[in-house]
C-alpha cells in the first residue's frame, strides 16, 4: 500500500519535472476562426480575406505586412527602384525554401506572375497587378506571357518592370494575387497543387489537412527561413458564415479568434468580454453613389443638399453601434501613404447647420416642398444593417425635404450586377474595401474612363485630369497632394457621399499574445503566441 | 414486385430528366451570375472567366453539353469553390450530412413513435397532455432558435458539449445538432403515431382481439401498431430525404461540414453547378426513399399489392 502510494507520488513528481522542464514539447495550437469557408487555396483565383488569412499564412510574397500592418520585406530580403521610377530589382532570401526543402528561385515568381495574367487562368485578380508592364495586353491575349515585364537575373534576383511608375507597387505585391506557387509543384500536379499532402508552399505554415466547412489545419513549417521565430505550431481554421454561430464558440472557448460578428452584439460582447474585443477602422468605405445621368441628381445643388442631409453620427452609433465611423471623406483615414483625407467642406459644422444649407441648396435646386416633387428610390443589397441605414436615410430625406422615398432591394449578385451594366438608378448603396493601401484606389472608382465601378457614372474632366497628373508623377509628395485635390472635388461634386469608414470586429482572446490591431486588417500567425 | 421496382426507377429518369430542365432554366433567369460579387470584376476578367467556364456560350448549347456530362457522372466544376468539382464537393459533404441525418431520423422516429403510442394509450391524461404541448413546441419552434438555444444551455454556460463542429466525428459532437435536427420531425411522428393509434384502437379487430383475451402488450405491438404505422410510414419518405440530404439551417448554426448549405449557398452564389448538383441529389433521394415506402407499404398494408 505505502509503495504503491510512494510510486503514484513519485510518478507525479516525475511527471510535473519533465513538464516543467521542456515546455517546447508541449504542441502550441491557434483555433482561428475564419468568416467562412475559402472559396479557394489558389492564388490565382482568390478575392476575399477568408482566403488572404490562410494563403497568407501558407505562402510568403516579395513584400508583406508586419502585424502593424506596415509593409515589410517578405520573401525578398531587399530591394531596388530604379530612378526613372520604372525598374524595381528584388534580392530573394538566400535562405527563402518551399517546404519540400527547394529553394525559392526569382523563376517561381516569374512563373507565378505569369501564371496570375495568361488570360486561360483567368484569374479575378490579375488586373491589380496591371501596372507591371505588358500585364494588361497578356491578360487580354494580345501579347505572350512571356511579354510580361519579368525577369529572373539569377536564382535570386528578380527584376520587375513597370508600365508607369507606380508609387504603391509595394503594397500590390503584398495582396494575396502576387503569392508565389512552386513552379516545380503546379507543373507536376496541376490543379490539384492546392490539395493538403500535394501543397508546397513557402510562408510560415504548410497546409496538412482540409475539411470544407469543418476545418483547415496548418502546421509550422520547418523549411520557413525564419522557423526560429514561429512560436505557433499548429494553426486550426474554423469556416464559420454564421456570425452568431462564430461568438458561440468564441464564447465556449473552442475558438481563440473570430472575426465578424454582428455589430448589434458589440455592447453585449464588450461588457462580457471586455478587453478582447477589438474594433480596428479599415480601409472601406460604405456609400450612397446617386446617377448623375439623370434629373435631379445631375444637379450638384441636389446631391449634396442630399449627402448634408444624411446624420452620420445617428448611423455610426444607433445603427452600428460605434462598430463605424462617420465619414465625409472618400479615402478612409489610416492610409500611410496619404495622411488625412480631404473632407467634405461639411464635415466640421454641425448636422442643424447642414440641414439648413442643405434646404436652402435643396430650394434652389427647385425641388422638395415648394418646388417640384423629389421622389427618391434608394437601391441596395439585402442585408439587414443596410435595410436600416436605408430606412434611416430614408426618414431623414422625407423630415428635410418631404422627399417621398421607396426602398429596393436585391440579393448582392443582382444588386451589383445591375449597377456594372449600367442599369439607371436614383440612389444605389455600395462599398468599398482597398484592395491595396492607397487613395488612388478608392479615388479611381470615380474615373469617368472606369465604366465598371463608377455606378453614378460621373464624368468631371477636371477630376479626370487631377488624376491623370497623379498617374504620371513619381513625387510621392507631390502626388499625394494631387491626389488630396482630386478628392476635395469630388467631395465638393458629391456624386458619392460617404457614409462610414468600416471597422473589423474581431474577438481576440487573452491567450493571444501579440495581436495589433490594424487598418489593413493583416494578421500573419507568425506574428501571434499564444500562452497557456 | 421486381418488375414494379423496375418500372418505378425506369418513370425515374424522365423525373430527373425534367427536374434538371425546369432547375437550369430558372437558375439563369435570376439576375446576375457567379462571378457578379460584392466586389465587382473588371470586364477583361469577367470575359476570360465567362470563356474559362463556356458561360459565353449560347444558353441552348450550354444545357445541351450539361446534360451530356451530367449523363456520365460529370456535374461540372463549382464556380464558386473553384479547386473543387461538384462531385466531390457533394461527395466530401453527404457523408457527414447522412450520418448526421440517420441518427436524427432514428431519434425522430423511434421517440415520436414511443411518445405518440404512450400518448393514445393515455388518452386525455395529463401525460398526453404534456406530449401533445412539447410535440406543438417541436413543430413551431423552428431550429434556428432551438439551436442556438441548445448550445447556449450545454455548450456556453455548461460547458459539456461542443457549441459547433464535426470535430473527431464522436458522439459528443453530433448530440446537440442531432437534437436540434431530429426534433421538429420527431413531433411530426409523435402526432401521426398518436392520431392514427386512437383510430387504430378504435377498429373491429382490436376490439375482437380484447374480446379474446389477448394480453394488452400483444393487441397494441402487433395488432394495433401495424395499422397505425401506415400514415408514420408515407410521412418517412419525405422526412429521410430532407434529414439525410442535410440541413442548410442546423449544418451553418452547428459549423457542420455537410451538403445542406450547398443548396442555399449556391442559389445566393449562382454557382449554376452546385444548385443542380443538390437539386439531382435531393431528388434522387426523393424519387428512392419513396419507392422504399411504397415498398414497405405494401408489407404492411395487406389491402396494398404490387403486382
Amino acid at each position: 500500500m505505502t509503495l504503491a502510494k510512494f510510486n503514484f507520488r513519485t510518478a507525479m513528481l516525475l511527471g510535473s519535472i519533465l513538464i516543467g522542464a521542456s515546455p517546447a514539447l508541449a504542441e502550441t495550437v491557434l483555433h482561428r476562426g475564419n468568416a467562412g469557408e475559402p472559396q479557394t487555396l489558389d492564388q490565382a483565383h482568390t478575392s476575399i480575406n477568408i482566403e488572404e488569412f490562410i494563403l497568407k499564412d501558407l505562402y510568403e510574397g516579395l513584400t508583406i505586412y508586419d502585424a502593424a500592418g506596415k509593409i515589410v520585406p517578405g520573401a525578398a530580403e531587399s530591394w531596388d527602384l530604379s530612378d526613372d521610377g520604372l525598374v524595381y530589382t528584388f534580392k530573394l532570401r538566400a535562405n527563402a525554401n518551399w517546404s519540400d526543402g527547394s529553394p525559392v528561385t526569382a523563376g517561381d515568381f516569374v512563373f507565378s506572375l505569369q501564371r496570375v495574367e495568361d488570360p486561360k487562368t483567368a484569374a479575378g485578380y490579375a488586373n491589380i497587378l496591371f501596372p507591371i508592364k505588358n500585364a494588361e495586353k497578356v491578360n487580354k491575349g494580345e501579347l505572350p506571357v512571356d511579354q510580361l515585364g519579368l525577369k529572373a537575373v539569377d536564382e535570386k534576383t528578380l527584376e520587375i518592370t513597370l508600365e508607369r511608375p507606380t508609387p504603391f507597387f509595394l503594397e500590390l505585391l503584398a495582396h494575396q494575387t502576387a503569392l508565389p506557387v512552386s513552379k516545380a509543384s503546379v507543373e507536376k500536379n496541376g490543379a490539384d497543387f492546392v490539395k493538403p499532402g500535394v501543397m508546397v508552399s513557402n510562408g510560415a505554415y504548410k497546409l496538412v489537412a482540409h475539411t470544407p466547412n469543418d476545418s483547415l489545419t496548418t502546421e509550422k513549417n520547418a523549411s520557413y527561413w525564419d522557423a526560429a521565430n514561429v512560436k505557433i505550431d499548429k494553426v486550426i481554421f474554423y469556416p464559420i458564415d454564421d456570425q452568431a454561430a462564430s461568438v458561440r464558440r468564441f464564447e465556449a472557448k473552442e475558438m481563440d479568434l473570430a472575426y465578424n460578428f454582428s455589430a448589434d452584439q458589440l455592447e453585449r460582447l464588450r461588457a462580457a468580454h471586455g478587453e478582447q474585443v477589438h474594433v480596428s477602422p479599415t480601409l472601406a468605405t460604405y456609400y450612397y453613389a446617386f446617377d448623375t445621368r439623370q434629373e435631379p441628381y445631375s444637379d450638384v445643388r441636389v446631391r449634396r443638399a442630399l449627402s448634408m442631409a444624411v446624420d452620420r453620427d445617428f448611423l455610426a452609433k444607433e445603427i452600428y453601434s460605434g462598430s463605424q465611423l462617420p465619414s465625409y471623406s472618400m479615402v478612409p483615414p489610416g492610409m500611410a501613404s496619404y495622411g488625412d483625407p480631404s473632407k467634405a467642406d461639411f464635415a466640421d459644422k454641425s448636422q442643424l447647420d447642414r440641414e439648413d444649407e442643405a434646404l436652402k441648396l435643396m430650394k434652389e435646386a427647385g425641388y422638395g416642398e415648394g418646388g417640384k416633387p423629389l421622389d427618391i428610390e434608394i437601391r441596395y443589397n439585402t442585408n439587414p444593417n443596410h435595410e436600416r441605414v436605408a430606412t434611416a436615410v430614408a426618414d431623414m430625406w422625407k423630415n428635410t425635404f418631404g422627399a417621398k422615398v421607396s426602398l429596393v432591394n436585391l440579393d448582392v449578385s443582382s444588386h451589383y450586377a445591375y449597377l456594372q451594366e449600367g442599369g439607371k438608378f436614383n440612389v444605389a448603396r455600395a462599398g468599398w474595401v482597398a484592395d491595396y493601401a492607397d487613395a488612388e484606389n478608392f479615388l479611381a472608382l470615380s474615373l469617368s474612363a472606369n465604366k465598371t465601378f463608377n455606378y453614378g457614372h460621373f464624368e468631371n474632366p477636371e477630376f479626370d485630369a487631377l488624376m491623370k497628373k497623379s498617374y504620371e508623377e513619381i513625387d510621392p509628395t507631390v502626388r499625394s497632394k494631387l491626389l488630396h485635390e482630386a478628392e476635395a472635388l469630388l467631395m465638393k461634386e458629391q456624386p458619392i457621399a460617404p457614409f462610414l469608414t468600416q471597422a473589423d470586429l474581431w474577438l481576440v482572446s487573452d491567450r493571444v499574445k501579440g495581436w495589433q490591431d490594424n487598418a489593413v486588417n493583416a494578421h500573419l500567425s507568425r506574428f501571434l503566441s499564444v500562452s497557456e | 414486385m421486381i418488375s414494379f421496382v423496375l418500372r418505378r426507377l425506369a418513370s425515374a429518369v424522365p423525373t430527373l430528366f425534367i427536374v434538371v430542365t425546369i432547375s437550369f432554366f430558372l437558375m439563369r433567369f435570376a439576375p446576375g451570375g457567379p462571378f457578379n460579387l460584392e466586389r465587382p470584376l473588371p470586364p477583361q476578367t469577367m470575359a476570360n472567366l465567362m470563356a474559362t467556364y463556356h458561360l459565353d456560350q449560347p444558353l441552348w448549347s450550354q444545357y445541351v453539353s450539361y446534360i451530356g456530362n451530367a449523363v456520365t457522372g460529370d456535374f461540372g466544376p463549382s464556380y464558386v469553390y473553384k479547386d473543387n468539382t461538384v462531385a466531390e464537393l457533394i461527395g466530401k459533404g453527404l457523408p457527414y450530412s447522412m450520418e448526421l441525418g440517420f441518427y436524427a431520423l432514428l431519434l425522430a422516429l423511434v421517440g415520436g413513435v414511443l411518445a405518440g403510442t404512450i400518448a393514445a394509450l393515455r388518452q386525455n391524461s395529463a401525460l398526453d397532455f404534456l406530449i401533445m404541448s412539447v410535440s406543438t413546441m417541436g413543430v413551431t419552434v423552428p431550429n434556428f432558435v432551438v439551436g442556438p438555444v441548445l448550445t447556449l444551455i450545454f455548450a456556453i454556460t455548461l460547458s459539456w458539449l461542443p457549441a459547433g463542429s464535426w470535430g473527431d466525428g464522436s458522439l459528443r459532437f453530433l448530440i446537440l445538432p442531432m437534437i436540434a435536427l431530429a426534433l421538429p420531425q420527431l413531433a411530426v411522428f409523435a402526432r401521426l403515431t398518436r392520431g392514427s393509434m386512437i383510430e387504430a384502437l378504435h377498429t373491429d379487430h382490436i376490439r375482437t382481439a380484447r374480446a379474446y383475451g389477448l394480453p394488452a402488450r400483444t393487441v397494441v405491438i402487433t395488432h394495433a401498431m401495424r395499422a397505425a404505422l401506415l400514415p408514420v410510414v408515407s410521412y418517412l419518405a419525405p422526412a429521410a430525404a430532407a434529414l439525410l440530404t442535410g440541413s442548410a439551417v442546423v449544418e451553418t448554426i452547428f459549423t457542420i461540414p455537410g451538403v445542406g448549405r450547398y443548396f442555399v449557398l449556391g442559389a445566393i452564389n449562382r454557382d449554376y453547378t452546385l444548385v443542380m448538383g443538390t437539386v439531382v441529389l435531393i431528388a434522387i433521394f426523393v424519387i428512392v426513399f419513396n419507392l422504399l415506402v411504397d415498398i414497405l407499404y405494401g408489407l404492411l398494408d395487406p389491402r396494398v399489392r404490387h403486382d
